[in-house]
């Protein structure tokens, strides 16, 4: 990392976090600061043009790697933030939203990234993927979102359509797809957006203003799985993929309603809802002060909460 | 009998305003200076059924609950029915007069005469008050202090309501012995098991606490969170156990020392993030109330069924260690050493409680703040080696764990297997190495443990074993024996087990008697498993009542 003159951000992408305690340094990163990884993905995977676009939001959002925590799943996304330089949790299947929770609370200063599938967010961690939209807990969540469970190799997932057939449902899945676009919108979520690893610099950008965005950021990441999904391949999803107009208001719930339920022949990437709700730390007047970490133990308060039983 | 003691039994609806006549006549003993042992008993409901608040109080300490009943205080007609059988020669009811027809030994009450409907109770624990020889300026106090201040228009009508019950009972009672009048009374705090665990967490220095509600642990997070605010903490109901235990994780990496309390279902949703906290080497403090089960068995009843549980939940092999507290002051002292046994060997550390002591409140001497100091979480980066790994491998197992985000040095960690840095690894050499490094760490907590007490005779005729909340029952029983020599040894830590620290003293009793709240003698099998020592008497109890000293001597009787 070198210390150069810092970039301050604009009004529209503060600047999400502060230097180290202590430190008068500010850190302007390249891309060489996160570090080249080999991975354990499929040649041709979606999820290399996502870290790709990972990597360049936080160049521009001159985030220094140890001041970021990713916390993530299981699955073949969920060992994208091996592959950078980061400060990591790589837990359970569907619990990283929980494990980012409790660590932002405990720590403010961190700039907290949840990053995993859609089987992770939607599937087995379906319930933490309400309630830190209802916390709107300030902390990104990135969903590689290929509509299939690619390392347990070829099971459907939340948001795999109706009809998808696998070596788990040869007569077809029978459910309805998840929308997870059209549910965190009806929640309110606090900035919602849909992305596609096809169009890196655009993603770049979405990830960009979700972490700057305080609250929950959603960012459903659409890519292919070419081993195990051979109808959401790159080309079908090329094909519908368009960037939202410019006139879209994000601010605009019903329209982002309808825009939520665009699917199929078009899908619109882009943000499409957005709005400003406090956040849960917000609530918190011990985070007002600093983060837990560190903090005392005020022995006359502890006093006095003891006193309290005589 | 213990000299001197008096059972009060208070019964009635839940609904009925129970629980609070039971908790102010508790505090009015525990302000006069008593000592008192409570247990609870009520339904899995919120109105209606029969549920009772004991408390057993004498002058001097009392260390477990009282079968027979000397002062029974029916607040409906269905109480004095169900414990006509247990009352004691010369005790007393108190029952409303409506509800006392055909009863003989009932002291029955006008209540409509000196109180209204929303007064009915501070009058009765007036009466009580009265009849137990209680200073009446004590409970007047302890009603207003209970009430003046969200009901301060009725603060006159209850200290009316206390005048007039005292001035009713003044004669009611001359045969009921009063309790011996203590001169000056000594500052006590009235806690309960869950109590004292909060305040043990707080003093150790806890951050971050997340919960479920689920019976008999739900107080712990109430009394939390009714404090965090001011202690600077924070307090989050989660949408589940899952997240509880995740939260918790996640805010210890980060370096907030954190703790979650359940039952035995919310622990069976939790298994999955122990195991978690043992690969990620996360500290760890997690409470668990005991309670019948299998499955939502007797929600608010009390058992202690779960050891085995807990001493294997978790897939994998990972080192762990197990409290069992007796009293309620070993529920402080533990805590705070859970927190610094799950800092410095960087695991899961557990308490375990049941419903019995989590409601069980007693007078128990201030601690001593003061000299009390919290945990430091991680360590700084001139106590690590560079380049900085999360997982090195070290002489103990235990590699010292930097924060995320305090300093430049990048934290990974991974519940995949993992490298020394904590990227994830299927190399099987060092698996091997890293599962070994992880068991290392279970010899610094063997160091640690904290010895069973034994209290008695040497070498006694019988050796009474017993682990948790039965420690006062088992003392007081043994104490009870006549014509042998009897000890008590009781393990406040359930593991790790050191042979060293008690062997010797199993083999030289002549009976040993492993008594404990469940039916496959879960301890008396971890004590053979760990030593070889079998301990073929037993006094078992598995419905959903505690462990009582008549109960043990029933049953050595039988």
């Amino acid at each position: 990392m070198r210390e150069r003159v810092r970039v301050r951000g604009t009004t529209d992408h503060p600047h999400p976090s502060s230097p180290v305690e202590g430190e008068e340094k500010w850190y302007m990163v390249n891309l060489n600061d996160y570090g080249t990884y080999e991975t354990a993905w499929c040649p041709g995977c979606g999820n290399f043009s996502l870290l790709k676009a990972v990597k360049q939001a936080l160049v521009a959002s001159d985030l220094a790697p140890h001041q970021l925590l990713f916390v993530s799943g299981i699955g073949q996304a969920a060992k994208a933030p091996h592959y950078l330089n980061t400060n990591l949790f790589n837990g359970l299947h569907g619990r990283s939203l929980p494990v980012a929770t409790g660590a932002k609370l405990a720590n403010p200063r961190l700039v907290v990234i949840a990053e995993s599938g859609d089987g992770c967010h939607y599937g087995e961690g379906a319930n933490h993927f309400l309630s830190a939209i209802r916390r709107n807990i300030d902390i990104t969540a990135l969903v590689h979102d290929n509509q299939v469970y690619g390392l347990t190799k070829g099971q459907a997932s939340p948001t795999s359509e109706h009809g998808f057939t696998t070596k788990a449902q040869p007569q077809g899945y029978v459910l309805d797809q998840f929308n997870p676009i059209a549910v965190a919108v009806a929640m309110h979520a606090s900035f919602v957006a849909r992305g596609f690893t096809g169009m890196t610099d655009h993603l770049a950008g979405l990830i960009r203003q979700a972490i700057a965005h305080k609250g929950f950021s959603l960012i459903d990441i659409l890519q292919p799985c070419i081993t195990f999904n051979k109808v959401n391949t790159f080309a079908w999803y090329k094909q519908r993929c368009y960037e939202l107009p410019k006139d879209h208001d994000p601010a605009n719930w019903n329209a982002a309603m309808k825009r939520a339920y665009e699917w199929g022949d078009k899908i619109p990437v882009g943000v499409i809802y957005k709005n400003d709700r406090p956040t849960f730390e917000d609530q918190f007047d011990v985070l007002k002060s600093g983060a837990l970490v560190g903090a005392a133990v005020d022995k006359e308060k502890l006093k006095e909460v003891m006193n309290k039983y005589l | 009998m213990k000299k001197n003691a008096c059972n009060i039994v208070i019964g009635g609806e839940a609904g009925q305003g129970l629980v609070t006549v039971g908790e102010l006549l508790s505090k009015a003993l525990v302000r006069s200076g008593y000592f008192i042992c409570v247990s609870q008993f009520y339904e899995s409901r919120i109105r209606g059924g029969h549920n009772t608040f004991n408390i057993r109080v004498a002058s001097d300490e009392v260390i477990a609950p009282q079968e027979g009943i000397n002062l029974l205080v029916a607040l409906n007609k269905e109480t004095v029915e169900i414990h006509k059988k247990d009352l004691l020669p010369g005790a007393l009811v108190v029952v409303d007069e409506k509800n006392g027809e055909g009863c003989e030994i009932c002291i029955k009450v006008p209540y409509k005469q000196f109180s209204s409907p929303r007064t009915m109770n501070v009058a009765a624990l007036g009466v009580v008050g009265c009849i137990l020889g209680l200073k009446e300026d004590v409970m007047a106090e302890i009603v207003d202090q209970a009430f003046g201040k969200k009901h301060p228009e009725a603060a006159l009508e209850n200290k009316l309501a206390v005048t007039s019950a005292y001035e009713w009972a003044a004669d009611k009672s001359a045969n009921f012995e009063k309790l011996p009048q203590i001169a000056s009374p000594a500052s006590r705090l009235m806690l309960n098991a869950n109590d004292a665990i909060a305040l043990g967490a707080l003093s150790a220095g806890v951050k971050f606490y997340s919960f479920y509600p689920m019976t008999p642990s739900t107080s712990i997070g109430l009394n939390l969170a009714a404090e965090a605010k001011r202690m600077g903490i924070i307090v989050e109901q989660a949408e589940d156990e899952i997240a509880a235990i995740n939260m918790a994780i996640g805010a210890s990496f980060a370096g907030a020392p954190a703790m979650v309390a359940t039952s035995g279902g919310g622990f069976a949703l939790m298994v999955e993030g122990v195991s978690l906290a043992g690969m990620t080497e996360t500290p760890i403090v997690i409470v668990m109330g005991q309670r019948p089960a299998p499955a939502t068995g007797l929600p608010t009843r009390t058992e202690q069924s779960d050891l085995e549980f807990i001493l294997h939940a978790g897939h994998g092999e990972f080192p762990r260690a197990i409290f069992a507290p007796g009293s309620i002051e070993e529920c402080f002292d533990v805590t705070r050493k859970a927190f610094q046994l799950a800092e410095t060997y960087q695991s899961p550390v557990f308490i375990l409680t049941d419903q019995f002591i989590a409601d069980s409140f007693h007078a128990v001497a201030p601690f001593d703040i003061d000299k009390t100091s919290p945990i430091k979480a991680g360590s700084t980066v001139n106590e690590v080696l560079l380049p900085y790994q999360r997982h090195a491998f070290t002489e103990t197992g235990v590699s010292p764990r930097l924060l995320p985000g305090l300093s430049q040095h990048l934290v990974i960690t991974d519940s995949d297997e993992h490298d020394e840095i904590g990227h994830i690894t299927e190399d099987s050499s060092l698996r091997k190495r890293m599962v070994e490094k992880r068991l290392k760490k279970f010899e610094g907590i063997k160091k640690e443990v904290v010895p069973p007490t034994y209290v008695g005779e040497p070498q006694p005729d019988i050796l009474f074993v017993s682990w948790g909340s039965t420690k006062g029952s088992v003392s007081e029983a043994a104490s009870r024996i006549e014509g042998k020599t009897t000890a008590a040894l009781h393990f406040s830590q359930v593991w790790p087990l050191v042979p060293d620290q008690f062997l010797k003293t199993l083999k030289e009793a002549k009976q040993v008697i492993c008594v404990e709240g469940n039916a496959f003698g879960q301890f008396s099998r971890l004590i053979r498993r760990e030593t070889g020592f079998e301990i073929t008497k037993h006094i078992r109890r598995y419905d959903g009542l505690p462990i009582t000293p008549e109960y043990i001597l029933r049953e050595i009787n039988s």
